[in-house]
């Protein structure tokens, strides 16, 4: 269990001590909740569908883990490379102790990133409903990190290069964002766009987040604990086996 | 002596081609042992599977008394190894680097301590272990990277490439730290180079690898004997021929030239 405190811990060093990737990381998800929020704040409410900033923070807060949760994933690419990762595949070490540090860690640093931007939304006038609640919050959001953290391990242990980034950024990442119902309430959507939003797993974390800070929950707390949690579970396993099987 | 590394008729396939084709070598305990050959001739391929990182197709390996794929765990603790890519954490410090290695390998945590000071102060080190590793030169990551793969005091250093890319000084300086060592603590050296005169230099015995067969095997003055050449490259020549390997630029490749282009060079 050594091997998996220090490799956890290495990359809490490397989060905090790269001060421009974490402001860096941060600039997307507030021009969304700027941009976004106050943009459509104003037609939000005339259809009567109340605060837009208000509803939007937690998808927002959401968005912030998976960025930083998948792209730390795939950095494993580089990483079993040129960095350290290539030394850990040679240690006389388990693959799975590896992989399990490395993701944790990189969880771990994607539920502070999350941290960082929910005080932002706090900033931009978003006020939690049940602040009583913020513990369960922050377990989703410490759900939602272990599973997008999985996602990328996964995938970046499959990748031979960087060259399939795009690919990632723009049929896995983005859409999962898009489709979670962290811009949008999901009873009145159109059947097609409900069906993708209902079998995105991010929506259960979007909505168990939501339901957290806001109050009413969309599937039921039930329902996105247990799909959060058993995807969480499923994706980590199969971000290990595909791990184990890297041939550096 | 006994040889502590020890192969026969090893083969590795990828999809229909043969990289590696019924090699077998024997390393004995405690020399240097030079692996040469072409890019593209199976010298990568072949440390890979030394280190378990590959399955060979066929063949049998023996790592300090154990077979790699049956007892992976026990070979990774009797070797330590030098990438050709930098396999340091430039985020952290020498002595942070050094400490994930150590507790990776599990030694002792009284061990280390010792250990990694002795070796530092050896590699001219100890005096920068609490800089980040990404402000040292490339050749102060080489010796980083040997003080390292040393730590957990394995019976065998391997090294693919050790001085790819530095100067002469400080290829000679790499290489006068790595006898020290490995002579100190009887360990036994594999390393591949494309610099044939450091070879001749510094190998106790010498195979030379071509299209995945082992095409000459012996001291480097055997090679040139039997060759009639003047030095080393003059007989890696004219056992590998004239022509220019066009290996296709695989994934690895690609990302080494990106690194290039945003990093620059080492």
């Amino acid at each position: 269990m050594n091997a998996v405190f220090i490799l956890w811990l290495r990359q809490l060093k490397r989060y905090f001590r790269s001060r421009a990737r974490m402001i860096g990381s941060l600039g997307q998800p507030t021009l969304f909740l700027l941009a976004l929020g106050f943009g459509l704040g104003p037609t939000f409410a005339h259809a009567g569908r109340g605060d837009y900033v208000q509803f939007l923070a937690p998808g927002i807060v959401t968005m912030g883990i998976l960025f930083t949760a998948v792209f730390s994933g795939i950095e494993i690419i580089w990483d079993r490379q040129f960095g350290f990762l290539k030394e850990t595949l040679v240690a006389p070490v388990p693959r799975f102790e590896i992989v399990l540090g490395r993701t944790l860690g990189s969880a771990t640093v994607a539920l502070i990133q999350g941290s960082i931007v929910f005080v932002v939304c706090l900033a931009a006038g978003f006020r939690p409903a049940h602040p009583l609640l913020l513990p369960l919050a922050l377990l989703f959001m410490a759900l939602i990190a272990i599973m997008c953290t999985a996602i990328g391990t996964a995938v970046g242990s499959v990748l031979e290069d960087m060259q399939g980034f795009q690919l990632i950024l723009n049929f896995i990442v983005l859409p999962l964002f898009f489709f979670s119902s962290a811009l949008f309430p999901v009873p009145d959507l159109p059947g097609a766009v409900r069906l993708a939003v209902r079998l995105n797993p991010l929506s259960y974390g979007v909505d168990g987040l939501r339901g957290a800070l806001n109050g009413g929950f969309a599937f039921g707390i039930a329902t996105d604990f247990a799909v959060l949690g058993g995807l969480a579970a499923i994706l980590l396993a199969i971000a290990a086996w595909l791990f184990s099987k890297i041939e550096a | 002596m006994a040889a502590i590394i020890a192969a026969s008729d090893l083969v590795k396939r990828f999809d229909g081609v043969t990289a590696v084709d019924h090699i077998s070598f024997a390393v004995p305990e405690g020399i240097i042992f030079g692996f040469l050959g072409p890019n593209g001739a199976g010298k990568t391929t072949t440390i890979k599977m030394l280190t378990t990182v590959l399955t060979p197709s066929e063949g049998r390996l023996r790592i300090a008394g154990h077979d790699p794929v049956k007892e992976p765990l026990l070979v990774r603790r009797a070797f330590g190894i030098v990438f050709q890519d930098p396999s340091l954490d430039g985020e952290l410090t020498a002595a942070e680097n050094m400490e994930l290695h150590g507790v990776l390998y599990r030694v002792p945590r009284a061990e280390r301590r010792e250990r990694v000071e002795a070796l530092l102060r050896f590699v001219g080190l100890w005096e920068r272990r609490d800089d980040y590793v990404k402000r040292f030169s490339g050749g102060m990551r080489r010796r980083l990277e040997i003080a390292r793969a040393l730590q957990h005091r394995p019976r065998i250093l391997f090294l693919d490439e050790p001085t790819a890319g530095l100067d002469p000084q400080t290829r000679n300086q790499i290489w006068e730290f790595i006898r020290g060592l490995c002579h100190d603590e009887n360990v036994t050296v594999f390393f591949t180079t494309h610099y044939m005169e450091e070879a001749e230099r510094v190998a106790d015995e010498i195979a030379v690898i071509d299209q995945g067969r082992i095409v000459a095997e012996g001291t480097a003055a055997a090679l040139r004997q039997e060759t009639g050449g003047r030095t080393l490259e003059d007989a890696f020549i004219a056992l590998t021929g004239h022509s220019i390997r066009e290996a296709e630029a695989a994934p690895v490749d690609r990302m080494r030239m990106m690194r290039r282009v945003w990093q620059g060079r080492r």
